[in-house]
């Protein structure tokens, strides 16, 4: 699965709170998420990121709460993959369990509005506005499971178990 | 090779002997939602085609982020959670019985050995008692609820044994402030951390779950604090780690030097002692939450505020972390002498702390708090600045007006 898209960079330790804040989170509602995804970081975010985007960002993405509407709201606003330098445990599973894709990658030369076309299964991202190319970490073949019937309803509607 | 103690939990709920690194499918004793993540959890159990829990014995809902309901949207979400426990016959806590994780350990809902997950990062709280707890998010929870098992990578195990005495006035939340500091927020990310040493066989069960519930702001899975010392009202047979058990790093720590630590704005990570950040001014004290609202941390602040007036510019507020807490405080007098002082008192529940209503910060505003996440915004206003410490210190900050080392506040 390739996935194009045009990036935004964010940087290090971009916490639960910051992604969606707590008030927020109340919801059912997707596109309430997404309008205020971001918003702490950077007001403008949902009015500017378009469906099939790219975010990006550093060290210890999505640390902190456990709530899933943190990859949602990403989700919703039409992020379509998340590039990290690492990430935090809960939300990267969180991530997988809803159909969100991340890529670990340890080191990259990625400006905001740069476009990016990254192949899933093999974690090779690519660069296209400077040519260059980076290899992304692996995921766990449970994950990589999951995220390919589109996240952990659709896995568990179709298979009722895990194996 | 002998097993640390989660690897031993996590094999004892699978088919074979977990080592770390491992991925284990295990049977879980307990999930736990709250109304920040049930009804998520709930839609979610639904779209995957679930009609009857696994076990309605061993799921609890809580309603205690936003409650009672601030407003209509949040009722109607409080109501499906109220009907899909009514349906499914699962025990839900409602409005004003406190927060999860305390409700959890209150009424021994989990016990040493136990694997719980709970749709909130705090689950981890209960290492507090030995059992291997970690926070998910709402879909993880509701494949659990559907199955009764989910997947875990198995971690690999930090060891923290800690020596000495603790200094008057510093605590067990000086001592977590200073292991995160000293960790970073991700320095235990994928790993859990096992506790031990005579610092912990002295503590209260209270101040053991300051130290679990906060090892997520490192980033750890789980954290696992000795049984030794404490005493608990039923048996059980603890879990105990084999001596050639492998742990990745093994750190002493003699705590007799440390003095009260605060976390500065904006992450929990950012930690100064009390001397390098005194009289700066704050106009909010806030003392509750699931790491701090116990009523060993009301009896700290307390003992501080007895016979005196917070400072006129100061707006204290308390949330018990549950009703029980409330009433303990309530008949032992503790909640007149803060009130005397100045304290005004919420419902037992989570609000503030995680910035859903009650007790939202002006802009530019300066917060002494008691919680465990100083993240920009996580009050509710991201034009705030928020620091954490200790009960003692909140109470502090808020007699005087401005951060102060609550040590000198200590009639000794």
């Amino acid at each position: 699965m390739i996935i194009k898209g045009k990036a935004h960079v964010y940087g290090d330790n971009i916490d639960t709170d910051r992604i969606i804040p707590g008030k927020y989170t109340k919801t059912l509602d997707m596109q309430q998420l997404a309008n205020h995804v971001l918003e702490d970081i950077d007001p403008d975010f949902h009015k500017i990121v378009q469906p099939g985007d790219i975010l990006v960002a550093g060290e210890n993405f999505g640390c902190g709460s456990s709530r899933e509407q943190a990859p949602l709201a990403l989700k919703s606003a039409g992020i379509s993959l998340v590039v990290a330098h690492s990430f935090a445990r809960i939300f990267f599973r969180n991530a997988i369990n809803i159909g969100l894709p991340l890529i670990e990658l340890r080191k990259y030369d990625i400006k905001s509005a740069d476009t990016l076309e990254i192949n899933i299964k093999t974690g090779v991202v690519n660069n296209i506005n400077n040519g260059e190319s980076y290899q992304g970490a692996q995921m766990p073949d449970v994950m990589v499971k999951i995220l390919n019937e589109n996240g952990l309803v659709k896995y568990l509607k179709n298979h009722k178990s895990y194996s | 090779m002998g097993q640390t103690i989660i690897e031993k939990i996590i094999s004892n709920h699978s088919s074979k002997k977990a080592r770390a690194g491992d991925i284990a499918i295990v049977d879980v004793d307990l999930v736990m939602a709250t109304d920040t993540t049930g009804p998520l959890t709930i839609k979610a159990f639904e779209n995957m085609g679930g009609k009857k829990v696994w076990d309605s014995d061993k799921m609890i809902l809580v309603i205690d982020h936003a409650s009672p309901a601030p407003n209509e949207g949040i009722a109607v979400l409080h109501d499906l959670m109220r009907e899909f426990a009514n349906e499914q016959g699962i025990k839900l806590y409602d409005v004003g019985d406190g927060i999860c994780h305390q409700l959890i350990m209150d009424n021994h809902h989990v016990k040493p050995g136990q694997l719980v997950l709970g749709a909130d990062s705090h689950t981890c709280t209960y290492g507090a008692v030995g059992a291997f707890a970690t926070g998910v998010g709402s879909t993880d929870l509701a494949g659990v609820m559907l199955t009764g098992k989910t997947w875990i990578k198995v971690p690999e195990t930090i060891k923290i044994n800690l020596t000495g005495k603790l200094q008057k006035g510093v605590t067990a939340k000086d001592l977590i402030l200073h292991l995160v500091g000293r960790f970073g927020i991700q320095g235990a990310t994928y790993q859990a951390i096992e506790f031990t040493g005579e610092v912990i066989e002295k503590m209260s069960l209270d101040s053991r779950m300051v130290i679990a519930n906060m090892v997520i702001e490192m980033g750890a899975k789980a954290g696992l604090v000795d049984l030794k010392g404490l005493e608990l009202p039923y048996k059980y047979d603890p879990v105990k780690a084999d001596p050639d058990a492998h742990y990745v790093k093994t750190i002493e720590i003699d705590v007799s030097q440390l003095e009260t630590q605060i976390a500065v704005p904006h992450s929990p990570d950012n930690i100064k002692g009390i001397s390098e950040i005194e009289d700066i001014t704050i106009q909010q004290a806030f003392i509750g939450s699931c790491t701090n609202g116990r009523l060993e941390d009301l009896h700290a602040a307390a003992d501080i505020l007895e016979g005196k007036k917070i400072h006129p510019n100061v707006r204290l507020i308390i949330a018990p972390a549950s009703r029980k807490v409330f009433q303990d405080a309530l008949s032992d007098g503790t909640v007149e002498v803060l009130s005397a002082a100045g304290a005004t008192f919420l419902p037992a529940g989570c609000g503030p702390c995680v910035g859903t209503h009650q007790g939202i910060p002006g802009n530019n505003e300066n917060i002494a708090s008691s919680t465990n996440r100083n993240f920009q915004g996580r009050m509710g206003n991201r034009n705030s600045n928020i620091y954490l410490g200790s009960p003692a210190f909140v109470a502090s900050a808020a007699l005087k007006g401005k951060i102060t080392n609550p040590k000198r506040r200590l009639s000794i």
